[in-house]
C-alpha cells in the first residue's frame, strides 16, 4: 500500500531530522572537551552513536586519558551490538559490503524504527530513511554546535559547561523512570556509579574514575539474582 | 597524533566493530545472560558516574558551581517531562546566571 510507505518515510525523516539537530548539543560538549571541530565531525561521521560520543568527550574533558574514554564509549556501545542481533532477521543484508553498510547506522533510534514497522519491507524502508537524515542531521549539527561554541563568552561559556552534565542526566532519566525494566535496580547502580566517581575523583588520575566507577558497580552486583 | 585524535580513531572503530558484531556473531553469544546483564546495566553507571564528574568535579578536586545548580534544574524539568532540548536550555541559563552573580 503505497500510503503506507509514503507514511512510513514521512515518520522516519521526521524522527531522524528531530533527533539530529541534538548534533548542536554533541558539538557543542565537544568543544567544551577541548576537541576541534574535525575531531567533533569525525566522531560523528564514524563513531555515529550519540551516547558514546558524548562519553567519549565527556571523558577527555574531565582530563582522562585516551584509554579511559575509549574504555567508556565502547562500554556504551555494546548496546549496538545487541540491536544488531534483533535486526538481523528484519533488515537480511546480503553479501558482506551491504553487512558492512548495514552495521554503520545500527543505533537507538534506527532500531527502533526498524522493530516499530508493521513488517520487513517498511522495516528496512524505515531503517534505510531514518538512518539516512538522522546521519545527514546528526553530522550538520554537529558541526554548528563545535562552532558555534567555539566564539562563545566567559558567560556563555559558563552556560555551556552546566549543559553537559544535564545531557548526560537527559540521557540516563528514562533508564530511571518507571515502565523500564528493573528501574529500582537501575537506579541503584546509577546513584553507586555516581558516588563511586566522586570518591575515586581525588584519588585516581582524571578521568579514570569514569571506567573504574563503572567496574566497582558491576563487581557489586555480580552474582545478584 | 595526538591523545585526542587516538581516542577518536579507536574510538570510532571499536564502536563500529561493536555494530558489525551484532549483525555477524552468532545471536546465542550475544544474548548469553552475562552479556545481557552488562549491556543493561552498564549504561546506568556509566551515565551515573559521568554526571557526577561533569557536574562536581574539575581535575582531581570536588568543586560547586553553576553547573550543579544547572543540573538540579535539569532534574527538576525532567521530573516535569520537559523536552531535551528545554532541559539543556534551562541548565545552560542557570549556570550562565550563577555565573553572572558570582562570576
Amino acid at each position: 500500500m503505497p500510503s503506507t510507505r509514503a507514511q512510513t518515510v514521512r515518520d522516519a525523516v521526521g524522527l531522524g531530522v528531530a533527533v539530529g539537530l541534538y548534533g548542536v548539543a554533541f558539538g557543542a560538549a565537544a568543544d567544551a572537551a577541548g576537541l576541534d571541530v574535525w575531531q567533533a565531525l569525525t566522531l560523528s561521521a564514524l563513531m555515529f552513536t550519540g551516547a558514546s560520543q558524548f562519553a567519549l568527550v565527556g571523558v577527555l574533558g574531565a582530563g582522562g586519558g585516551a584509554l579511559a574514554a575509549v574504555g567508556s564509549a565502547l562500554l556504551l556501545g555494546t548496546r549496538n551490538t545487541v540491536y544488531g542481533v534483533r535486526l538481523l532477521p528484519l533488515l537480511q543484508p546480503r553479501g558482506t559490503l551491504r553487512r558492512l553498510g548495514t552495521a554503520h547506522w545500527v543505533i537507538d533510534e534506527t532500531t527502533a524504527l526498524a522493530l516499530a514497522a508493521p513488517d520487513r519491507d517498511l522495516a528496512r524502508l524505515a531503517f534505510w530513511t531514518g538512518g539516512a537524515s538522522l546521519y545527514l542531521s546528526w553530522n550538520a549539527m554537529t558541526v554548528v554546535g563545535a562552532l558555534g561554541a567555539a566564539a562563545l563568552g566567559a558567560t556563555a561559556q559558563a552556560a555551556l559547561d552546566a549543559v553537559v552534565p544535564a545531557a548526560f542526566l537527559a540521557l540516563l532519566w528514562p533508564r530511571l523512570q518507571r515502565g523500564w525494566d528493573e528501574a529500582p535496580a537501575q537506579r541503584r547502580v546509577a546513584l553507586g556509579g555516581a558516588l563511586v566517581a566522586l570518591a575515586l575523583t581525588p584519588v585516581v588520575p582524571a578521568g579514570v574514575q569514569v571506567v573504574a566507577a563503572v567496574v566497582a558497580v558491576a563487581l557489586a552486583g555480580r552474582g545478584r539474582r | 597524533m595526538s591523545t585526542v585524535w587516538v581516542a577518536v580513531v579507536v574510538g570510532a572503530v571499536g564502536c563500529y566493530l561493536l555494530k558489525v558484531a551484532g549483525l555477524s556473531v552468532p545471536a546465542a553469544w550475544v544474548e548469553h545472560p552475562v552479556v545481557a546483564r552488562v549491556v543493561e546495566f552498564v549504561p546506568a553507571a556509566l551515565l551515573g558516574a559521568l554526571v557526577a564528574v561533569q557536574a562536581a568535579t574539575s581535575g582531581s578536586e570536588l568543586v560547586l558551581d553553576g553547573r550543579l545548580v544547572g543540573l538540579a534544574v535539569a532534574a527538576l524539568a525532567l521530573a516535569l517531562r520537559a523536552p531535551f532540548v528545554v532541559v539543556l536550555l534551562l541548565a545552560g541559563a542557570a549556570g550562565a546566571l550563577v555565573q553572572v552573580l558570582t562570576g
